[in-house]
């Protein structure tokens, strides 16, 4: 199949964005706050439809509002940050700016599926390098921020006593998981951001407790659930978001029922 | 103060946002004792211990420790925070758990020294814990966490030691270990403690001193001098009476024991909200 060039194509670039969303879906499992990550990409959909009225392409849009939000939600405090109602209040709002916006620039519409669930199969070139580019602000900036956030991250109160600066580093990394989800949204649109972002990452923490082995495995199996997705979906004709989201909820549950058994006959 | 003053406040004004949580308050608390810090919930006991560490500094009076003011960030306090962080998922080892804490706030990726290692496995060894090292953190009981986190305090060889509700929803047998184990340390180290608690009787045994707080006020001194009716009912603003039995002295207001009351209401939130309650432990 590789000798089409769209499917290579894709396979970099789901292979990009696949490895990006393990690494900070790792971090976003660990901070319990994939909710937040869901409803950036919501509000990516606004940015993204947004862009597209006043044409600018809808990669700029995406990666402009999810950057914004995911900034403005780490300024907030955690209390409000944090709380599912008034993240599923804003999502919300965002899906529906992204239909008004739709709606007044109707030439957009067929691209609002694309946007939704994805369209790996029509990546070029310049798309490639634009991911790519995503990609290594993502990994550099989490790499320079990993120290103090796992210890944020774990311990808060102690960590607050030792001179982490809380505040910024949870702006920081939420910056950081808003620059993830645009790249990541390209592959599986706004609406199955979790399937690369938060699936494998869930899995790997459910079977390994290392720091180190549990991040190699969730960007390994995110690379394998997305890879894997566009094999299957060239043979089957079915779409690539559904195969990626089947392999991603298929990883986790295996990796809870392993996880299980290995509970049990440690406790037997 | 004398040479062998700790912590010390005099005249100290501690407010968390407008609130004064503790007023005008004085006392010293000398090298090597054992406080134990009782009160009812918001009377400041999280609240103290934040001001010690200089991450609250008075809004009027002085705070010094070890004859200084407290500098956030630069403390060498151990220090074991109430237990308000819920992670029932995560499966970190109790190693790693503690590494993250180690020069964690570096920038950068994370790295252990052999010298770190040597001192986690050192730690967890003198709290009788080194099994937990490598057993995952979701797999603990309460009792396993809060010694992992006992062992953690316990890292650089602190001289003061602010240990805020270390017996919180563990059973009886579990909460006599941890002052057991905090008692012994404490003694063969020369470390001079704060522990804060719900229950004074589990503490009646090992502590030297306690530490009353609340309604704004403070006071300090030998179980006998402070736990009485007159200094306890200014303290909760309410009459109180104190009755002694059995080795065991039980404060109560109007027929109630007011300590159980206070321990039982935390449960059922603990239940409920996992301390979403008390985010910053200074509030009720």
């Amino acid at each position: 199949m590789f000798h089409y060039e769209f499917i290579t194509n894709a396979f970099i670039a789901a292979g990009i964005v696949a490895v990006v969303s393990g690494l900070t879906g790792y971090f976003l499992v660990m901070r319990g706050q994939t909710f937040a990550g869901h409803a950036l990409s919501h509000i990516g959909f606004a940015g993204a439809t947004g862009a597209g009225l006043i044409g600018l392409s809808p990669l700029a849009g995406l990666v402009g509002f999810t950057l914004i939000a995911g900034i403005a939600m780490g300024a907030m405090s955690d209390r409000i940050s944090n709380r599912d109602v008034a993240i599923g209040v804003v999502l919300a709002l965002a899906l529906g700016f992204g239909l008004l916006f739709l709606h007044y620039y109707t030439a957009f519409a067929t691209q609002a599926t694309a946007l939704l669930f994805g369209n790996v199969l029509a990546v070029d070139r310049d798309m490639i390098g634009a991911l790519a580019g995503l990609g290594a602000i993502t990994i550099v900036a989490l790499g320079a921020i990993m120290r103090p956030l796992i210890f944020a991250t774990l311990q808060p109160e102690l960590a607050e006593a030792k001179g982490v600066p809380m505040r910024f580093i949870s702006t920081a990394f939420l910056a950081i998981v808003a620059l993830a989800v645009a790249a990541c949204a390209q592959i599986v649109g706004v609406l199955m951001v979790f399937t690369l972002m938060v699936g494998p990452a869930a899995a790997a923490q459910r079977v390994t407790g290392g720091l180190w082995s549990g991040l190699a495995t969730a960007a390994l199996l995110a690379l394998a659930e997305a890879w894997l997705g566009i094999a299957i979906a060239f043979e089957t004709d079915w779409p690539v978001s559904f195969c990626i989201a089947v392999l991603s909820a298929v990883g986790y549950f295996a990796a809870l029922a392993l996880s299980r058994t290995r509970a049990s006959s440690s406790a037997a | 103060m004398t040479a062998n003053t700790v912590v010390e406040l005099d005249h100290a004004t501690i407010a968390v946002g407008h609130r004064a949580v503790l007023r005008d308050v004085g006392f010293a608390i000398q090298a090597g004792d054992f406080v134990g810090v009782l009160g009812p919930n918001g009377a400041g006991k999280t609240t103290l211990m934040r001001a010690i560490l200089g991450l609250l500094p008075p809004a009027a009076g002085t705070l010094r420790v070890f004859g200084k003011t407290p500098k956030f960030g630069t403390s060498t306090i151990g220090y074991l925070p109430q237990l308000r962080t819920v992670l029932p998922d995560l499966r970190v080892r109790g190693l790693d758990y503690i590494a993250s804490s180690l020069h964690g706030e570096r920038w950068g990726l994370p790295s252990l020294a052999a010298a770190d290692r040597h001192a986690i496995e050192e730690t967890l060894d003198a709290v009788g814990a080194s099994d937990l090292a490598r057993r995952p953190l979701s797999d603990m009981s309460g009792g396993e966490r809060q010694r992992l986190l006992l062992a953690q305090a316990l890292i650089g060889k602190p001289k003061l030691l602010l240990l805020d509700e270390p017996l919180i929803s563990l059973d009886a047998r579990h909460q006599e270990v941890v002052i057991d184990v905090v008692r012994r340390i404490a003694r063969q180290r020369g470390i001079t403690v704060l522990f804060s608690a719900h229950e004074l009787n589990q503490l009646l045994g090992a502590i030297d001193k306690v530490l009353y707080l609340g309604n704004g006020h403070a006071a300090l001194g030998t179980v006998d001098e402070v736990v009485t009716a007159p200094v306890l009912s200014r303290l909760y603003g309410t009459e109180i009476e104190v009755l002694r039995a059995g080795g065991h002295i039980f404060v109560m207001s109007r027929g109630r024991d007011v300590e159980r009351d206070a321990h039982q209401h935390d449960h059922d939130h603990d239940h409920g909200h996992g301390h979403a309650h008390d985010h910053h432990g200074h509030e009720h």
